[in-house]
């Protein structure tokens, strides 16, 4: 009897491919209709007559209820290329999932048309057949969560190499201005990047401003001592600038303290205390009338 | 197993750590320079680290007592040429090497230590 359904899906579909392809559009675009800046209607038919061509011959060899069997690796494939397109384009995860979700709709119509006869064998098709959707749309969230998570890990990443930039401010003089909090992968890679920009510029002193960490506790300040450490160890001093004055008084009332390293308020202050340790000094040219 | 070679250069003594370390070397290497600065009358010593690439609690926990016995023997000892990963790796085990003095490479460890022995002369003429 399962042989006997598998043949008779596949084959209506094939028989009626082109009025479900139509009904499908069309349930598809109701659904859509305030997206349609984001996929036009040729391509919407060009993604549903590939799945529909795909579609039928994995009906005609797989089995309906496992769609983890080798013959339906084309479709997932296929699915697996619209859920994370979409997932980029800005889709909502049920408007993803509406793109397999509306094919029921059609699909169920040709059944009944077909096999209202007998209405045994329609229940059973009907439910081999709302099953595989089923299955097939969660199959389209989950990758779309998939990618989703993908794009919020990228971006992740992305902002931690862009909020630990290491300046030059003079020759031998190095700036690291830290912005948010300072957790411990974000130690690793401020350290990582001063350390290796110590060697490359061959800096003597490395000036930590925290202007833009909003709080220091003590493993904030444990992580900016490690850094001054690691750099000490490579011949630079560190200076640690831009404590707010609120962030001073916190850090006392906490017993943070930051140990021998020389701290300033301000990065110029900063500046100055390393002109002086380099043997610089900023002088006032007299101006000449 | 071949020693640590140590070069001789006018007051100072360079030793370059080689790549693969051990610890019987090390532990050679720690007599034979404590030997050879009161040996040489050296008044500073550069270890430079910048072709050690791996370094275990032993051996940098070794390189720090190395450094202060040459201090303790009256000679600057300055650490020069740790590499980032070597740093952040001394500073995870513990190692933060606190009052031993570091460079970043050999030319300005030279630099410190000619600044060291000028300070030191100093301070001898004027307690004269």
């Amino acid at each position: 009897m399962i042989i006997d359904n598998i043949s008779r899906i596949a084959d209506i579909i094939t028989r009626h491919q082109e009025s479900i392809l139509n009904d499908w559009l069309h349930e598809q675009l109701v659904a859509l209709s305030a997206r349609q800046d984001l996929i036009s209607e040729s391509n919407l038919r060009l993604q549903s007559t590939e799945l529909l061509s795909l579609f039928v011959p994995a009906c005609n060899t797989g089995s309906l209820s496992d769609i983890t069997q080798p013959e339906w690796a084309f479709v997932l494939d296929f699915l697996n290329k619209i859920s994370s397109s979409r997932a980029i384009l800005g889709f909502s995860p049920s408007e993803t999932a509406t793109f397999i979700f509306s094919l029921k709709q059609p699909l169920f119509d040709c059944l009944r048309q077909e096999l209202n006869s007998d209405a045994e064998v329609l229940v059973d098709e009907l439910w081999i057949a709302t099953v595989l959707l089923d299955k097939l749309g969660l199959y389209t969230t989950e990758v779309f969560q998939k990618s989703r998570e993908e794009i919020i890990r990228r971006q992740q990443r992305d902002m931690l190499e862009l909020s630990t930039p290491v300046v030059k401010l003079w020759d031998g003089i190095l700036a690291v201005p830290l912005i948010g909090t300072l957790d411990s992968i974000r130690t690793q890679v401020v350290m990582e990047t001063l350390l290796q920009s110590i060697v490359d510029t061959g800096s003597h002193i490395a000036i930590l401003d925290i202007t833009g960490v909003p709080i220091v506790d003590t493993m904030i300040a444990q992580n900016l001592l490690k850094t001054v450490a690691a750099a000490r160890l490579m011949g630079s001093e560190c200076i640690i600038c831009g404590i707010r004055p609120q962030i001073a008084q916190t850090m006392v009332h906490l017993g943070v303290a930051f140990g021998d390293v020389v701290t300033k308020a301000t990065l110029s202050d900063a500046l100055a205390y390393a002109f002086r340790r380099i043997n610089r000094a900023v002088i006032q040219q007299v101006a000449h009338d | 197993m071949n020693p640590i070679p140590l070069f001789h250069i006018g007051d100072f003594l360079l030793v370059s750590i080689p790549e693969d370390l051990s610890d019987s070397m090390v532990t050679r290497l720690q007599d034979s320079l404590s030997r050879k600065v009161i040996k040489l009358q050296i008044k500073g010593v550069l270890l430079d680290l910048s072709s050690v690439t791996i370094v275990d609690s032993f051996i940098g926990r070794m390189l720090g007592n190395m450094a202060s016995i040459t201090a303790m023997l009256g000679a600057e000892a300055i650490i020069v040429g740790i590499q980032p990963a070597i740093a952040i790796t001394m500073i995870e085990l513990g190692l933060g090497l606190n009052n031993i003095k570091t460079a970043l490479n050999v030319d300005q460890g030279v630099i410190m230590l000619q600044i060291l022995a000028a300070d030191k002369a100093i301070d001898y003429v004027s307690k004269q």
